[in-house]
């Protein structure tokens, strides 16, 4: 099949780029001294005596590629180093933070999509009239909004001024008892499918008070973003022949625009999940800074700020590589969805 | 030139893109008068240092003294907004002009020679264009020690490759033209076609474009600063003043928006700067978009 091949094709092409991006990070860490790298491994103070022993044993005073070899061998076997912030493995660190970031995509998702589905259809369906202007005027503010900020004046607002309405962190204090207690089984981590699984009414509702707030900070700047690209894959899609067709047999405009029109204007969409995968990644760490929640992002920034750096690498890391597969996921996606893709042009 | 006419004539025609042009002017008085604006103490030495009054923790309203009133550690907000315009305005000239100067040559060498140069320029930017730009530069702004001058630099690693594909692709499109052709005819050296006929006929859009990229360079480097990565304490920069407000979002009981001005202020400096930016690049993108009618 020709897709088979493309599909190798494409995962032959990764091999390149994860060397590279595992040669950078490499590089960055060897940015310091043998002595600071020695300690990046040391899990306590009592080790501290142990460094000339770690650098002879990890062989940290040997030349770049030797020093590399050794460290991606590491990688492969899951040794990303040790996340002095919470005292684990790195590795572990990524596992055990990223259920709460997952909570939080699964929520912010679907409103990003839907939301910047549906205003981009409406602008261009009318376009330049109130809605269409209205909804520019928006996209711009949602880009320009400094995301870190607009979750202060959340806060400020809906905790502040409305007495605790939608509090920050994860879950509130009792509530993370319950959820901590044996009777209720953490399943997956994320509380809020834990506590529909455990039948939990009183954690689920805490679950989603406190995730409002951040959902509605990461999603802003994405639904601008979607919508402006829905607008203009929109527009050109109304232009269309197809369109004059559907409109020529007297079909209801609401038909033409949402079935026809719209259907063929996702494509370009589609293409940009890559995009807004890397904005969530990027958009995590602000918004679980702000709000305390304990993810994924909140742990890179503790790191980032304790100057953590195996924890800092090993995160950009993982993200690098998730992202990296993201897109060859949409890359082969967009082929199904489109058949005038000609296989390999796409990687273009 | 009719071309800038037209493009100079659209812009102020449009009323969200003259609001953009009217933000940055008043940015750039701010930035310009900036010592008449907000005068330097005296016996201050670092005009960048916002001035502190006292030490004490909790903000102070706006007063006669300090009209916006002062932040955590009682840093003057109108000081260290009006000289954080310097420091915005820095950083994103700065940012914006090294990139694109990488862009330019690395984008031209590998759209005008091709082959295994243009293949090696671009398997270096698909490695960082691999990360999460965010991301990237808070990891190299944390390696290499958190400074205004590192997220400067850390947000020049993460930016180029996109200018640079985006100079080769307009390279590319006019390296067959006849002209290019004739003047590689007439001998002139690979140097000369490049700098003298292919760059002036294909990236002014790209420059136009990328000089408007400075809203989106001062925001990233806002949030790294907001983050505790960027300036030392005390320096006038909006990121940092925000976060000096962190600690204040709620007031006490009864008067929950008692420090409104500390988080409120700082950020809509940001907010409106960035703003300004992306108000004219909206409608450049409208003029450029060839499929746009122009008479």
């Amino acid at each position: 099949m020709e897709l088979r091949s493309y599909i190798i094709r494409r995962l032959l092409l990764l091999i390149p780029v994860l060397f590279g991006v595992t040669l950078f990070i490499f590089a960055i860490t060897m940015l310091f001294s043998p002595i600071e790298r020695a300690s990046l491994y040391v899990t306590s103070a009592r080790q501290m005596s142990d460094i000339p022993l770690i650098i002879e044993t990890y062989g940290l005073d040997q030349p770049f590629f030797v020093q590399y070899a050794n460290w991606i061998g590491q990688v492969f076997s899951g040794n990303l180093g040790w996340s002095r912030v919470v005292g684990m493995p790195v590795w572990d660190a990524i596992w055990s933070f990223l259920p709460a970031t997952l909570e939080l995509a699964i929520f912010a998702t679907p409103l990003i999509i839907l939301m910047g589905i549906f205003l981009g259809t409406q602008a261009a369906a009318h376009k330049d009239r109130p809605v269409d202007h209205g909804t520019r005027v928006m996209a711009i503010f949602g880009w320009s909004l400094p995301t870190f900020w607009l979750g202060l004046i959340l806060l400020m607002v809906f905790y502040g001024y409305f007495r605790g309405l939608l509090p920050p962190s994860r879950l509130s204090i009792q509530m993370d008892m319950v959820v901590n207690s044996v009777e209720f089984i953490r399943y997956t981590h994320i509380n809020t499918i834990d506590a529909i699984l455990n039948l939990n009414g009183p954690v689920l509702l805490d679950a989603l008070r406190h995730l409002v707030l951040p959902v509605i900070t990461l999603s802003v700047t994405q639904v601008a973003f979607i919508m402006r690209l829905m607008r203009s894959s929109m527009l050109e899609s109304l232009g269309k022949g197809y369109i004059l067709t559907a409109r020529a047999k007297g079909l209801a405009e609401r038909v033409v625009v949402n079935k026809h029109a719209r259907r063929n204007a996702l494509i370009p969409v589609i293409t940009v999940s890559g995009y807004v995968f890397a904005a969530m990644a990027n958009g995590v760490v602000i918004t679980e800074t702000i709000f305390t929640y304990k993810g994924i992002g909140w742990w890179a920034w503790q790191s980032a700020v304790r100057l953590d750096i195996a924890s800092v690498l090993g995160f950009a890391l993982f993200n690098s590589v998730l992202f990296v597969l993201v897109n060859l996921v949409v890359d082969i996606l967009y082929t199904r969805v489109d058949p005038r893709v000609r296989l390999g042009e796409a990687v273009q | 030139m009719s071309d800038w006419k037209f493009m100079a004539r659209q812009l102020v025609k449009n009323p969200l893109s003259l609001a953009g042009i009217i933000i940055i002017t008043v940015f750039a008085i701010l930035a310009i008068f900036a010592p008449l604006i907000a005068p330097i103490p005296e016996g201050h030495r670092d005009p960048y240092m916002i001035p502190r009054d006292g030490y004490s923790a909790t903000p102070q309203p706006p007063n006669e003294e300090h009209i916006f009133g002062t932040t955590e550690g009682q840093y003057d907000i109108f000081y260290g907004v009006i000289w954080g315009t310097r420091s915005a305005f820095r950083v994103g000239l700065v940012v914006i002009g090294i990139v694109v100067a990488i862009g330019i040559v690395l984008g031209s060498l590998a759209g005008y020679f091709g082959g295994i140069i243009d293949e090696v320029i671009m398997r270096i930017t698909d490695i960082f264009l691999a990360f999460p730009a965010l991301i990237l530069a808070m990891a190299i702004v944390a390696a290499i020690g958190p400074s205004l001058r590192s997220v400067m630099i850390a947000l020049i690693t993460v930016s180029w490759p996109s200018y640079a594909r985006l100079i080769r692709g307009d390279i590319l499109q006019v390296r067959e033209e006849d002209y290019i052709e004739a003047s590689r005819g007439l001998g002139a050296s690979s140097g000369r076609v490049i700098i003298r006929h292919a760059l002036p006929n294909s990236i002014y859009p790209t420059l136009v474009m990328a000089s408007l990229d400075i809203g989106a360079v001062v925001l990233a480097a806002a949030a790294l600063s907001f983050l505790g990565l960027g300036a030392p304490e005390g320096y006038a920069d909006w990121g940092q003043l925000t976060s000096f407000a962190r600690n204040w979002i709620v007031g006490p009981p009864g008067n929950s928006l008692k420090y409104w001005y500390a988080v409120t202020i700082p950020g809509l400096f940001i907010l409106f700067f960035v703003l300004g930016w992306n108000l004219l690049g909206d409608a450049f993108r409208d003029i450029l978009d060839p499929r746009l009618a122009r008479r």
